[in-house]
Formats: C-alpha cells, structure tokens, sequence
C-alpha cells in the first residue's frame, strides 16, 4: 500500500522501499535545481578555456604540466560529482567506484620507472648518433 | 524487486553514515548498496572497469612517449588549423572539447525532467545530446581524414616518434567508438522516453523488463563518462 501511493508520487519502483527510510535526497530519485547543473556547466566551460588558453600562449615546463592536471582534476571532480550525482550517493558505493582507480597510480609509477629505465637502454646502446 | 524489501520498510532502521555506514553497508549480509537499484550499481561497475582499459590505453601511451628516442611531434601544430588567414593551434579539439561539454549538460538536465515526468523534455534534451554526440564524432572522423592525408599512420608519421599514430589512432578511435554507441542509446532510449514506455511501464521488447526513467539517469552516467574520459584525453594525449 504504501508502495503503491508512493510510487504514483513519481517514486523510482527500486527505491520505493529505501526512500521512506533514506529521506528527501533520494525521495524522487535524483532531484537538483537545473541552476546547479548550469553552473557548473558554465565552470566546465571556464576550465576548458583556461587549459586551451595554456597551449595558447605556449607555456612550458612544470608551469604547464601544474596548470593541465589541476585543470584536469577539477573538470573530472566536477562531472563526476555534480553531472554523476556522486556526492549525493551513499559512501558504501563512493568508496566501492572511487578507490579501486588509486591502483592506477600505482601502475603510473611502474610504468614511470620501467619507461626511464627502456629510454636509458635505447640511449646507450640503440640510438642512433646525431 | 520484492525480494529485497525488508519486512516493513516504514520501520527500517535509519542508516549510519560516514566510514561506519560504509562497513554496515556492506557487512549488512544483504545487498551492499542500499538505495541504488542493480541497474544503476552495475553502470557503475561498467564504467570502473571502462576506466581501467582507458588507463591502460593512456598508460601504454605514457610509456612509448617517455621511452622512445624521438622527439614526440608537437601536438600544437600538428591540430592546428587554418581558419581563413589565421593560424589556430588546437582549434579543432578545442571546439570538439566545448561540444562535448555542452552534451553533457543537457544530459544532466535530461535527467532532471525525466524524473519530473516531462516527457517531451526529457526527450528533447537527450536528441540535442545525442546531435552534439554525433557532431563530435564527424568532427573526430575530419580530424582522422586530415591526419591520414597528412601521411600519419599506426607505424609511422612525417614529424617524430613512429608511435605518435598508434596512440593516437588507438585512444581517440576507442573513444569516438564510446560517443558512437552512446549517441545510439541515447536515440533509442529517447524513443522510448517520447513513446512514454516509462508512464505505463511498458516491457522492453529484448528483455521484457518494466522500464522506469530511471533508465535516463543511467544513460546519464555512461553519457558524463564519455566526457569524463575526454577531460583525460585531452589534458595527457593533446596538452601534454
């Protein structure tokens, strides 16, 4: 009975059972002011501009590479929170998507170390003399 | 779904929050995420493994830059276009990047009035996403065109590091193939939307499942991943 009312609300059937107990965040599925997305469209915009403008006035070094990535990170936490709606979902499931990528880093730093290491090889034995 | 409903779900105790909440969850000997239904876990779970096969591609990428002895060619020249009698470096992935956002944006509101019930809206939102979707992809197939005429190939190319086409061929190619499915869901299941298949839970024709709208968030989430790995893209393959 009480499914059944609050399904004709607009509930999710999957969540009907949860929402009585979960409270407003999840009482209509994911449910946000359209500002909020606009807003943070508008920043996905800025970002993007900021990055290109990097390559545009040709910066270089550490400068560049700082300024890429931190721009990168933003965008990416910015869709993945907001336009995903992680922020709204229960730790259990953060945690459960949002950790297992660390191990990537792991494998960067692997594959940093292997790389300088096939680069310091080719330069001593393989490269040819210029 | 009736076989997960508790006893009496007005008396289902209030869950616990913060790391505590987390080993409840998944130490409850039930399901472990609470209120998200299967569908939504396992678009989740996809698109996890979805990241490592793109960390991968970047990976090996990463690899052949840092260990070959040519120099890399210059990615800022090598998209450059020629706009009338303007030279504009990175143009092209620049306005494909914008485009891409934007799809983005209107799948987030997709979602908003798909959960309000509004039908035509709902529908209306997803065919611009899918139409930004498609205008990304025959931007991509121009790029392609462009840098094939130009003489580059897998095993080589006119300006460097032989693996430059491999990468480039490889991540970007693996990419639009996402935008490209992702634009034929999004079609289908605005189809769907439009025929209000979600007001009277009609059955799917494949699965002959009830479908609710819940179905357009989860395209939402495959949708903002396929921007999420363009973020990536960008920023190491074209930036870097």
């Amino acid at each position: 009975m009480t499914n059944a009312a609050v399904h004709m609300e607009g509930q999710l059937h999957a969540h009907a059972h949860d929402a009585v107990a979960s409270g407003a965040a999840h009482a209509k599925g994911q449910q946000h002011p359209i500002k909020l997305y606009l807003v943070v469209w508008g920043w996905l915009f800025v970002l993007s501009t900021c990055s290109f403008l990097v390559d545009y006035f040709g910066l270089h070094g550490y400068l560049r590479w700082s300024l890429i990535l931190l721009f990168m990170v933003v965008k990416a936490g910015l869709i993945v929170a907001v336009f995903m709606h992680m922020a709204w979902e229960r730790l259990a499931l953060t945690y459960a998507i949002l950790a297992p990528p660390v191990a990537v880093l792991v494998f960067v730093t692997i594959m940093v170390l292997e790389s300088e290491y096939t680069h310091l090889l080719r330069v001593l034995f393989f490269a040819a003399p210029s | 779904m009736t076989e997960t409903v508790l006893t009496n779900p007005g008396q289902s105790p209030a869950r616990l929050e913060g790391l505590r909440g987390i080993a409840a969850d998944w130490a409850s000997d039930q399901r472990a995420f609470k209120n998200v239904s299967w569908g939504k876990a396992m678009m989740w779970i996809f698109l996890l493994s979805d990241t490592f096969i793109f960390s991968c591609f970047l990976l090996s990428y990463m690899t052949a830059r840092m260990s070959t002895t040519e120099p890399w060619p210059n990615t800022s020249e090598v998209f450059a276009l020629n706009i009338g009698d303007t030279h504009i470096p990175m143009i092209l992935i620049a306005i494909m990047t914008f485009i891409l956002i934007s799809s983005s944006g209107t799948m987030a509101m997709a979602v908003n009035f798909g959960y309000r019930r509004d039908r035509v809206r709902t529908a209306a939102l997803m065919l611009v996403t899918a139409g930004f979707g498609a205008t990304f992809v025959g931007m991509q197939a121009f790029e392609w065109t462009k840098l094939i005429m130009e003489g580059v190939r897998p095993w080589g190319n006119p300006w460097g590091a032989p693996q430059f086409g491999a990468s480039f061929f490889m991540i970007t190619g693996f990419h639009g193939t996402h935008v490209t499915i992702g634009v034929i869901f999004l079609i289908a299941i605005a189809r769907k939307v439009l025929r209000g298949d979600f007001d009277v839970e009609r059955r799917g024709f494949f699965t002959s499942r009830k479908g609710y709208y819940e179905i357009v968030e989860i395209m939402g989430l495959y949708w903002h991943f396929v921007d999420l790995v363009w973020v990536f893209i960008f920023a190491l393959f074209y930036l870097w």
